[in-house]
């Protein structure tokens, strides 16, 4: 058993004791506290189905050694909004319907709040581009595409906020 | 004498089997169709709450479930609706009949004067006291249906033809566990798989202190004969071990997929099973003009987002596996057999895994899952297949080879038509052409089945949509079953479909240029069928088609049409695309006629699915062999980006009062006709063979 690492997951602090240090953060988040949002896809960093936000930043966690992530500010799919409050990506994904078998959706919701938190009005090109690093097998692209525009245009003009 | 009963309410004709009355104010509908993404037990709940009069709240679904659902074999070939929603439908009128013809003799009145509002009996419009509820004590459902139960007219539809909302998706966008991966059991253990590489192979030498090493934490071996599994309830330890065992394991009498093998001409010259089909040969092509062309495609991966997930445990003389696979009844059998179990002794859940299209590893997983579990009795055994895993062990897609042979008349329009097919089974689904994967590693192994693929009466494999909607004469498929493949296939989403329309509708351009038609009027002059030119008509007039665009400019239009296994929906569509060294497609036009729809934007939902999909295949994808699958990740097998998907439009026609069509697989055919059109147009030069890639389309411009 190595030391405790401590960090932040959805803004509370966690504190895990995994069994090695290159324990990777998806299966902490996963097994040890019991996040299954965040979804494994491949193990390789290449299909964006694992996407977290560590300190704002969209980064695949499926290889990110959790000794890594020490002190730092995580936040998963469950940490933007419920069914009660979603976050305006969520809600334009329920009106769009944006997605079919839906296994990708939570790391795409985590790339596009990344994407919105820089680019209050992406273009439909700049949105593509952003979400490259996510692979959606379904077919559901331009719904999810439709979704994000329609959730920047309700960020800003201050709807849902 | 009452209609026939739609055929899975034939199979499984005990109302209860389909609908119950558990509590005040619920319903439960059982279906034996499952959840893979295509929305089916949103659109079921729809039905029900049309056919039952109960709000769409009121009502849960259980599906593929062998303790309670009917039994619908698999959810595939875009049957769901066409078939076993019609069943649900039936089922649900005939369940509503009996409650209002006891409702009435409660009441003591005529069934006539009655009818239902959200559960509630009401008599000319008032309430009466009495739902289903009440009556339910008093209503025997464990009978056989009549299909005398009247189904609403067409016009008194409220929720069937409205686009619900999918059920499941807001858990998805919450990221609630919802998927077979999340579900976490007490004691659970994980476990992986060291792959026997084929049939036949042998294990020569497991270094287990390597693989101990690597895993850094506890784990242990489970081993039958070659089925090699390692087992822990640190899935990280299990993992590391499961990914270094590829390395640490030796194996014997190893067999490899070669490059050669990798192209589908090998298939060619191969043994196979041979049938012709339809019109014997012309005797007399004296004076006739003759076309004849050869198209083919490569292997292709299901390549599904998440890999393969089997749940299952033994305990006290009961196997209870969950699965994402498509036919839970089919596979409690092969498990049955493969461990040697009564079928009473198995319960098959589904459990929701990511999109499938077809036959991926998802049954195989689940009896790997059952394998350890039967050597664990009392913990519930979790395997997870590696990426690596799944690219590589899926059953592929198989290869393809179609050449069209046509007779024209003096106008150039075929009087005379040969669709002539080379390829692998479609079919090695468990039970039907193949055994479980799993299975093969064990002592004594079950043989396995001889070589079979799809029969025409469930719409063909290799020959599906093999035959021409077209008013021809004459037709005929020759079928060249090729009984041994370097890989497992199976079927894959529209199975031959894909290939033979791409073959078909790009042959069927190739005469409309011969004959310097237009390709939507000479379309148009060969096919009667009414709804087979609306939809070509419509899809002209979506894209504003404009006749006599002139080629080779590097920008083009296609069209292409099919009805799917000549007996579900009819599609057609437009591509508009730009041609370099790369294709970029820009824009995509649809139309659909799929009869009563349920669900339209679950429908366009699918439609647009399948065109991104055939996109995908169309440019960029096959499986490649190296003396082993090398394409065994996302990198080497590329699928469609974001920022490659081109705009798509979408229209349903409306023919309400024709029945139910299956849609989820319609697209495939007719976009990568349509993209195989467009290219030629933009190019001034045709090119038969999928993938389009870079390598054929300089070939084609060099050949200019």
């Amino acid at each position: 058993m190595t030391k405790p690492i401590d960090f932040f997951v959805n803004g509370n602090a966690v504190s895990v004791s995994p069994s090695n240090d290159d324990t990777p953060l998806l299966n902490v988040l996963r097994n040890d506290l019991g996040l299954m949002g965040t979804r494994f896809g491949c193990g390789l960093e290449q299909c964006g189905c694992c996407m977290v936000l560590i300190d704002g930043q969209p980064e695949k966690c499926c290889t990110k050694p959790i000794s890594s992530v020490a002190g730092k500010q995580i936040i998963t799919v469950e940490g933007l909004g419920t069914p009660s409050h979603p976050h305006p990506l969520q809600q334009a994904f329920i009106d769009e319907q944006a997605g079919q078998c839906g296994y990708c959706l939570a790391g795409i919701l985590v790339t596009a709040t990344a994407l919105l938190a820089k680019n209050s009005s992406p273009t439909r090109g700049e949105i593509a581009l952003a979400l490259d690093g996510n692979i959606c097998r379904c077919g559901s692209h331009n719904r999810i595409m439709r979704a994000v525009e329609k959730a920047a245009a309700r960020m800003r003009s201050g709807a849902l906020q | 004498m009452n209609a026939p009963l739609p055929g899975p309410l034939n199979d499984n004709p005990i109302l209860d089997k389909w609908v119950a009355f558990p509590a005040p104010g619920t319903v439960t509908i059982n279906t034996g169709r499952v959840e893979i993404g295509q929305g089916v037990l949103t659109a079921m709940a729809q039905i029900a709450s049309d056919e039952l009069d109960v709000a769409m709240g009121r009502i849960a679904i259980h599906s593929g479930d062998t303790d309670r659902a009917p039994n619908e074999g698999y959810t595939a070939g875009s049957q769901s609706i066409q078939f076993g929603g019609v069943a649900m439908r039936q089922a649900c009128a005939d369940v509503r009949a009996l409650f209002l013809d006891q409702a009435a003799k409660i009441i003591g009145c005529e069934a006539g004067e009655l009818s239902i509002r959200d559960g509630s009996i009401l008599r000319n419009g008032a309430t009466t006291g009495q739902d289903y509820w009440t009556l339910a004590g008093a209503v025997n459902l464990a009978v056989k249906a009549t299909g005398s139960g009247a189904r609403k007219a067409v016009a008194d539809l409220k929720t069937i033809g409205a686009s619900s909302p999918r059920l499941d998706l807001p858990a998805k966008i919450f990221g609630d566990a919802v998927f077979i991966h999340d579900m976490q059991l007490d004691g659970m253990l994980h476990a992986r798989v060291v792959r026997q590489p084929n049939r036949g192979a042998s294990i020569a030498a497991i270094d287990e202190a390597a693989i101990k090493r690597a895993a850094k934490g506890e784990i242990s071996f489970v081993r039958q004969g070659d089925f090699l599994a390692i087992v822990g309830d640190n899935e990280t330890a299990v993992d590391l071990a499961g990914a270094a065992a590829v390395n640490h394991v030796t194996w014997q009498h190893v067999e490899a997929p070669t490059p050669l093998q990798q192209e589908a001409t090998w298939l060619l010259q191969r043994p196979a099973i041979d049938r012709v089909i339809g019109a014997p040969e012309p005797a007399d092509a004296q004076g006739k003009e003759r076309f004849e062309a050869t198209y083919s495609r490569g292997y292709l991966a299901h390549a599904s987002i998440s890999p393969s997930c089997g749940l299952a445990e033994f305990r006290d003389g009961h196997l209870t596996v969950w699965t994402h696979c498509q036919g839970v009844f089919p596979l409690r059998g092969m498990l049955a057999k493969t461990l040697g179990l009564d079928a009473s002794a198995i319960t098959v859940h589904h459990a929701q895994g990511s999109g499938c299209y077809g036959h991926n590893g998802a049954d195989d997983a689940a009896a790997d899952s059952a394998i350890i579990a039967m050597q664990i009795p009392g913990k519930p055994i979790r395997v997870r297949w590696r990426r690596e895993e799944e690219f590589v062990y899926e059953p592929k897609s198989p290869a393809m080879v179609v050449k069209v042979r046509a007779l024209l008349d003096a106008d150039g329009k075929p009087v005379d038509w040969t669709q002539e097919i080379w390829s692998g089974t479609h079919n090695k689904r468990p039970g039907a052409g193949g055994i479980l994967l799993g299975a093969q590693a064990l002592p004594n192994p079950l043989p396995e089945p001889p070589p079979s693929c799809v029969p025409e009466s469930n719409g063909g494999g290799g020959t599906r949509n093999g035959e021409p909607l077209y008013d021809i004469a004459a037709k005929r498929i020759v079928h060249h079953l090729v009984t041994e493949t370097p890989v497992r296939t199976s079927a894959l989403r529209g199975l031959g479909a894909m290939p033979n329309v791409f073959a078909m509708e790009c042959a069927i351009d190739e005469l409309a240029e011969r004959a310097s038609k237009d390709p939507v009027d000479y379309r148009l002059s060969i096919i009667a069928d009414k709804r087979a030119r609306a939809v070509v008509e419509k899809v002209a007039a979506m894209a504003k088609w404009q006749p006599g665009a002139p080629g080779g400019t590097g920008h083009g239009r296609g069209i292409a049409f099919s009805r799917y296994k000549n007996r579900a929906a009819y599609c057609a569509v437009v591509v508009e695309l730009d041609v370099d060294e790369e294709i970029r497609i820009g824009h995509v036009w649809c139309a659909t006629d799929a009869g009563l729809v349920v669900n339209p934007d679950g429908a366009i939902n699918q439609i647009e699915g399948g065109i991104v999909q055939s996109i995908s295949w169309v440019l960029k994808e096959q499986v490649r062999f190296d003396n082993a699958v090398a394409s065994f990740d996302w990198e080497t097998y590329p699928v469609l980006k974001f920022s490659e998907v081109p705009e798509i439009d979408c229209a349903l026609i409306n023919t309400k009062d024709e029945v139910p069509l299956g849609v989820g697989e319609v697209t495939a055919g007719p976009t990568a006709a349509a993209i195989g059109n467009a290219v030629s147009h933009a190019l001034g030069a045709r090119i038969r063979d999928l993938p389009l890639t870079r390598e054929r389309i300089m070939a084609a411009l060099l050949k200019n």
